[in-house]
């Protein structure tokens, strides 16, 4: 029986390797994710047939009652969720997922603990299983934050005393274990786990309080990276190498996004952790007046109509006008009339990694349109117009030219390259980083003002007629 | 100097195992390109719900008239179970919006 269930975790263990592998093409990413889930039902199942088994006095009824009402329950209110949140608010979605893998891993450490005495537990186990406690309790309660401000439920706070509380606190998860296994122990395990607990919950609020909107990206795959290193942690301590693996293959995926996150913002991990942006250089070129010209709908939709090549360049804006259907309803009439439209993504549009992609998919785009921004700007001057939709500063050409502004080094969507750029606006205030935009003022720029789905839509009546 | 010995015995193979997987992680998950990006997050995010074989294992150990730690064991299944079900359904329904034409 024993190597059955080991040979089966071994399988699991495969299993989230080849589904994470065929994650690299869409055609084979379902077959990839059902591949995962299953091995996943795999480990599970052989667990519970292990404590079953090796149960050696009578098997806790009570036990069992708990455990597969509670699993019953998980898989209900799981496919509740997954079924009802529209396509924008993904990003909330994940974040409260990452949020559950985070709560049972600092309950876990817990019930530990509770139950284990200190006198015969190692050190060494009861020091991962409380590394793995505080990572999950930090996982727990960052996502939750992230999940309220990712629906404006909490405003960012940067001030001083926010960030060097959560310095403190970080400074004492590290002394107060060390000093607690080192023989100083004041009080027993179990009170020790719940105020270290405490302080990882309230260190993960803190850490999420200071980062800005534009800057979610990094902390949800940042977050998602510390729940893996919790669940690894966990695995360790309880001696099970599947929970191992998992959380290390996930700890590796979340660790990968963050770096490519910052460096699709030029930031450090660092200063976005902080909420800072460099200081832009006061009375610098960045403040000189724009000539701004306004487009019409009209006017809009003759261009379009005129156009050979057009390129879609969708931010967070499309998003939160919920403009995404329209917006492929748009390229479908263009297309019909021989047009060729692509989208050109910005690593770092929307709120999390891939957040455009998905909404777009979800408007049944053709994912051979959707370009990323290195193949689009080799390109980018044989696009006719550029319809800018939502997005700002990944399209300031300030990042390039201007080494005074904060976003100075920030790889751009070089859409000033094209022949016409139309960008799509509510009104004229300036992006996440809070500087003017240089595109706005260029020769071969003009603005239409209004809510992206309303203006698509009358773009798309015009074209209609036209 | 002996207890280091000790931990070094009962870890080493775990720490290549580590090693190895981290490895494994970053060599597979670079491959994957932007336009999955978010699935890849939320299909990772499912595989860390893993931990729930970790709360099996332990609902089973507490006694039955232990009713403080039944009721975090039974918290902590749902948890973990709620980041398995809910992290698979959504990436399977997020893969299946990805069509192409050709």
């Amino acid at each position: 029986m024993y190597t059955v269930i080991q040979v089966g975790y071994l399988l699991a263990a495969v299993s989230f390797i080849l589904g994470l592998k065929f994650m690299s093409s869409p055609v084979r990413a379902k077959t990839g994710n059902t591949i995962a889930a299953i091995g996943m039902i795999l480990a599970v199942v052989l667990t519970f047939i292990a404590a079953l088994v090796f149960e050696n006095s009578s098997i806790k009824i009570t036990n069992l009652v708990v455990l597969i009402v509670a699993i019953i329950a998980g898989t209900v209110v799981g496919k509740r969720m997954s079924d009802q949140v529209p396509m924008t608010e993904m990003p909330q979605m994940v974040s409260i997922f990452n949020a559950t893998g985070g709560g049972c891993a600092m309950l876990l450490g817990l019930i530990e603990a509770n139950i284990t005495n200190i006198a015969l537990a190692g050190v060494g186990t009861l020091s991962l299983l409380t590394v793995g406690m505080a990572t999950g309790a930090i996982a727990f309660s960052g996502s939750i934050l992230a999940e309220r401000k990712l629906s404006g439920k909490v405003k960012d706070n940067r001030e001083k005393v926010t960030v060097l509380t959560a310095r403190l606190l970080l400074i004492s998860l590290v002394v107060l274990p060390v000093l607690y296994f080192s023989g100083f122990q004041p009080v027993n395990l179990t009170v020790f786990m719940y105020i270290l607990a405490a302080i990882a919950l309230v260190y993960g609020v803190l850490f999420v309080l200071p980062i800005g909107g534009a800057d979610m990206p990094v902390v949800i795959s940042l977050l998602n990276s510390i729940t893996g290193v919790a669940t690894a942690f966990a695995g360790f301590a309880i001696g099970n190498k599947v929970m191992i693996a998992g959380g290390i293959l996930v700890g590796a995926a979340g660790l990968i996004l963050t770096v490519l996150m910052t460096k699709a913002m030029n930031r450090s991990l660092l200063n976005v952790l902080a909420g800072k942006f460099k200081k832009s250089v006061a009375g610098g070129s960045a403040e000189t007046a724009q000539e701004i010209k306004d487009i019409s709908v009209a006017e809009t939709a003759l261009a379009l109509s005129f156009a050979q090549k057009v390129a879609v360049v969708p931010g967070y804006g499309l998003a939160v006008a919920q403009a995404q259907h329209i917006c492929a309803q748009m390229e479908q009439i263009l297309e019909k009339r021989g047009t060729e439209v692509d989208y050109i993504i910005h690593p770092v549009a929307g709120r999390m990694p891939g957040h455009m992609n998905v909404l777009l998919a979800e408007a049944n785009v053709d994912y051979d349109r959707l370009k990323e921004m290195e193949e689009g700007n080799e390109i980018m001057s044989q696009y006719d117009v550029v319809m800018v939709i939502g997005a700002n500063d990944v399209v300031n050409p300030a990042a390039e030219n201007n080494p005074d502004s904060p976003i100075f080094g920030m790889p751009i969507i070089r859409t000033h390259e094209a022949k016409q750029v139309i960008v799509m606006k509510r009104s004229m205030s300036t992006g996440y980083a809070g500087v003017q935009n240089d595109l706005f003022g260029m020769e071969n720029c003009s603005i239409l003002f209004g809510d992206a789905k309303v203006m698509l839509q009358e773009i798309v009546n015009q074209l209609k007629l036209i | 100097m002996e207890t280091i010995n000790l931990y070094t015995a009962i870890y080493m193979s775990e720490i290549y195992f580590v090693i190895f997987c981290i490895f494994i992680g970053i060599e597979v998950i670079s491959n994957v390109p932007a336009i999955l990006h978010t699935p890849l997050m939320s299909g990772a995010n499912a595989i860390s719900g893993i931990i729930l074989v970790g709360a099996v294992i332990m609902i089973m150990k507490v006694d039955a008239d232990d009713y403080l730690n039944l009721i975090l064991g039974g918290i902590a299944v749902f948890l973990g179970t709620l980041n398995i079900a809910g992290g698979f359904f959504v990436t399977g329904r997020m893969l299946k919006m990805f069509n192409t034409k050709k």
